[in-house]
């Protein structure tokens, strides 16, 4: 190594404006949050002008039923969406993990959706399930059923809520497990196939296994996406009807603009900023564990070769 | 190696090549059905006959690029500018901040990986920490800060400079994956010839991470180009964005689906362009951000 002859300053140097940048537009608002969240403050007041309550706003959130409403649908919605997301997306690249002609072109064609705007796919999904003009409910008359009321019913709303979920993000789960799958060591698939696995055998005692560290990073991320998810719930229902479909991140959004109480919205974005605290925290105890394991492993791997060495 | 790719074909069925086109239908289907329609009158639309068959007419996109147009066209009365305005506002608006948040993301990510310095984990610990913050929470912040303290509310720079911020932890770390390959020897060769770190940096590293910025600089741009809420919180009239005009569009009742589906699909159109010129470049960046762990 020859960096130690460099100016002791450089590093500052090409970290300074990136990180004044965070600083100011990232690290500073969140802290202005969490002072925002002990007011009593409404979009026309200057935020000195606003009054000081203390922990009421999160009190009043925590004894509030609609919050818990709005909390436990956000569960709901992250947990389906992400498990079957996963179920779908993993059993897709299994399926398709194969030599093929104009695999590039599939895997360009899964990937559209997710690259669209979240708006223009609640648009979509909006016109599709519309009672009216929706080719859904046209192809339901047709074939002589009655009209179903995807967005107007609260059971069919978060029905449909999740199923264009599923349909905007399953691809992206299908694609890092293929980039997980075809990047295992094809000497252990090799060994299985000469043992006489079957191909079932090879999936569940050899290939999940092995993608294992890249599943739980996946999944994770998607769940912490899952909770950021807004525009296309807010396009196709905005919460309704009811508070069937209203996830934190549009409760906070309306509380702010509608509702215009920015300290409960502060206090709501605080809960909400905690609870992806924790998943952070969990994904980043379990990369460092896993590698942890995997240095002991490979520890042990050269002790043993060493070992053999010598006997040799 | 023979036998690998003998056993594949035998395995290889009908039912395979079936699942393959439902799964391709069903995931570019509503995009083209969403094209289709942008191509259609309101009366085609809502018609309940409405089938494959029908008049293609470029009437939305007149209607929404009206402003663009050196004729006018015969069925608009008046031409309203909203959204015209609105895509050059988005256009300036994520191509800066895709700039900016490259330029500034990949001097930020070769010091992390190159140096050693104080605060060095704490400053990827907090990149990482950052990339989950949900737009939504930034909200309120936003409004308040921009609004009083910053004097930006309403203004282009305004939005540039949250998307900057927004984005950067996650450009940090997917150019971090791509320096971190480039070999070390490189540099010192660079280094000892008399280049300084800058030098060293621009032209030697930057160009070797080219397919790493791409990924990049896409991600970026999607962001930028698609974001609804924050623009929403901070534009005013005159610095609207494109998905902030199409949400002001949609009231509870009697939507002009047609203008509608033709607007989303001009902001559709260059996230779908970058997809099929540049999916290579995509899935490395999503496989660099997750399957590195």
């Amino acid at each position: 190594m020859n960096i130690q002859s460099i100016n002791r300053l450089t590093p500052y140097m090409f970290l300074a404006p990136a990180a004044a940048v965070m600083v100011i537009a990232l690290l500073y608002p969140i802290g202005y949050m969490v002072y925002a969240s002990f007011l009593d403050w409404n979009p026309s007041q200057r935020i000195g002008e606003a009054d000081f309550i203390g922990l009421r706003n999160y009190v009043n959130l925590w004894n509030s039923d609609s919050f818990w409403e709005s909390f436990w649908v956000t569960i709901r919605f992250a947990g389906l969406v992400v498990s079957i997301e996963m179920v779908i997306g993993v059993g897709l690249a299994l399926l398709l993990d194969r030599q093929l002609r104009g695999m590039a072109a599939l895997r360009t064609i899964f990937i559209l959706p997710m690259m669209i705007a979240p708006i223009v796919v609640g648009l979509m999904w909006r016109y599709m399930y519309h009672p009216q003009v929706g080719v859904f409910n046209r192809w339901l008359n047709d074939l002589g059923f009655g009209t179903i009321p995807f967005l107007g019913d609260s059971t069919w709303a978060f029905a449909s809520v999740v199923i264009a979920d599923i349909w905007q993000w399953t691809p992206f789960i299908f694609i890092l497990a293929l980039a997980a799958l075809q990047s295992l060591p094809q000497s252990a698939l090799e060994a299985a196939r000469v043992d006489g696995a079957t191909g079932w055998q090879q999936i569940v005692y050899i290939k999940l296994p092995l993608m294992m560290p890249v599943l739980i990073v996946t999944c994770l991320l998607r769940l912490i996406d899952a909770f950021k998810v807004l525009e296309v719930i807010l396009v196709m229902t905005n919460g309704g009807p009811g508070l069937s479909t209203e996830i934190l991140a549009l409760r906070i959004s309306r509380t702010a603009s509608e509702f215009r109480q920015l300290g409960e919205a502060a206090a709501m974005s605080n809960y909400l900023l905690i609870l992806l605290m924790l998943i952070t925290a969990i994904m980043f105890v379990y990369t460092k564990l896993s590698e942890a394991r995997a240095a002991r492993l490979r520890a042990i791997a050269a002790k043993a070769a060493q070992a053999e060495e010598e006997a040799v | 190696m023979s036998r690998i790719s003998q056993h594949d074909e035998t395995r290889t069925n009908p039912a395979f090549y079936v699942l393959l086109i439902c799964l391709v239908v069903m995931s570019a289907g509503p995009i083209v059905l969403m094209l289709a329609n942008s191509f259609k009158l309101n009366v085609d639309i809502t018609s309940p006959t409405a089938g494959l068959l029908f008049m293609p007419t470029l009437q939305n996109y007149e209607t929404a690029l009206c402003e663009f147009l050196w004729y006018e066209p015969e069925h608009l009365r008046r031409c309203d500018p909203t959204f015209g305005r609105a895509l050059v506002n988005s256009l300036i608006i994520s191509l800066v901040s895709t700039a900016l948040t490259l330029v500034l993301g990949c001097m930020a990510a070769y010091s992390i990986v190159r140096f050693r310095f104080m605060g060095r984990d704490a400053a990827s610990f907090t990149t990482l920490i950052m990339r989950m913050v949900p737009p939504a929470v930034l909200l309120v912040p936003v409004f308040g800060i921009w609004n009083e303290q910053f004097g930006l509310d309403g203004t282009r720079s305004g939005i540039i400079l949250v998307y900057v911020a927004m984005n950067l932890p996650f450009v940090i770390w997917i150019l971090q994956s791509f320096i971190v390959q480039v070999p070390i020897q490189l540099e010192e060769a660079a280094r000892i010839d008399g280049a300084g770190p800058f030098r060293v940096f621009f032209l030697v590293v930057l160009p070797l991470i080219k397919p790493g910025l791409a990924a990049a600089a896409i991600f970026t741009f999607r962001v930028a180009w698609n974001e609804f809420l924050l623009a929403n919180a901070l534009s005013d009239r005159n610095s609207r964005t494109v998905p902030v005009t199409i949400v002001n569009s949609i009231t509870e009742y009697n939507i002009d689906w047609g203008v509608i589906m033709a607007t989303g699909m001009l902001l559709a159109i260059p996230p779908i362009l970058f997809t099929f010129f540049a999916s290579r470049q995509i899935i490395t960046g999503m496989t660099a951000g997750a399957v590195k762990g």
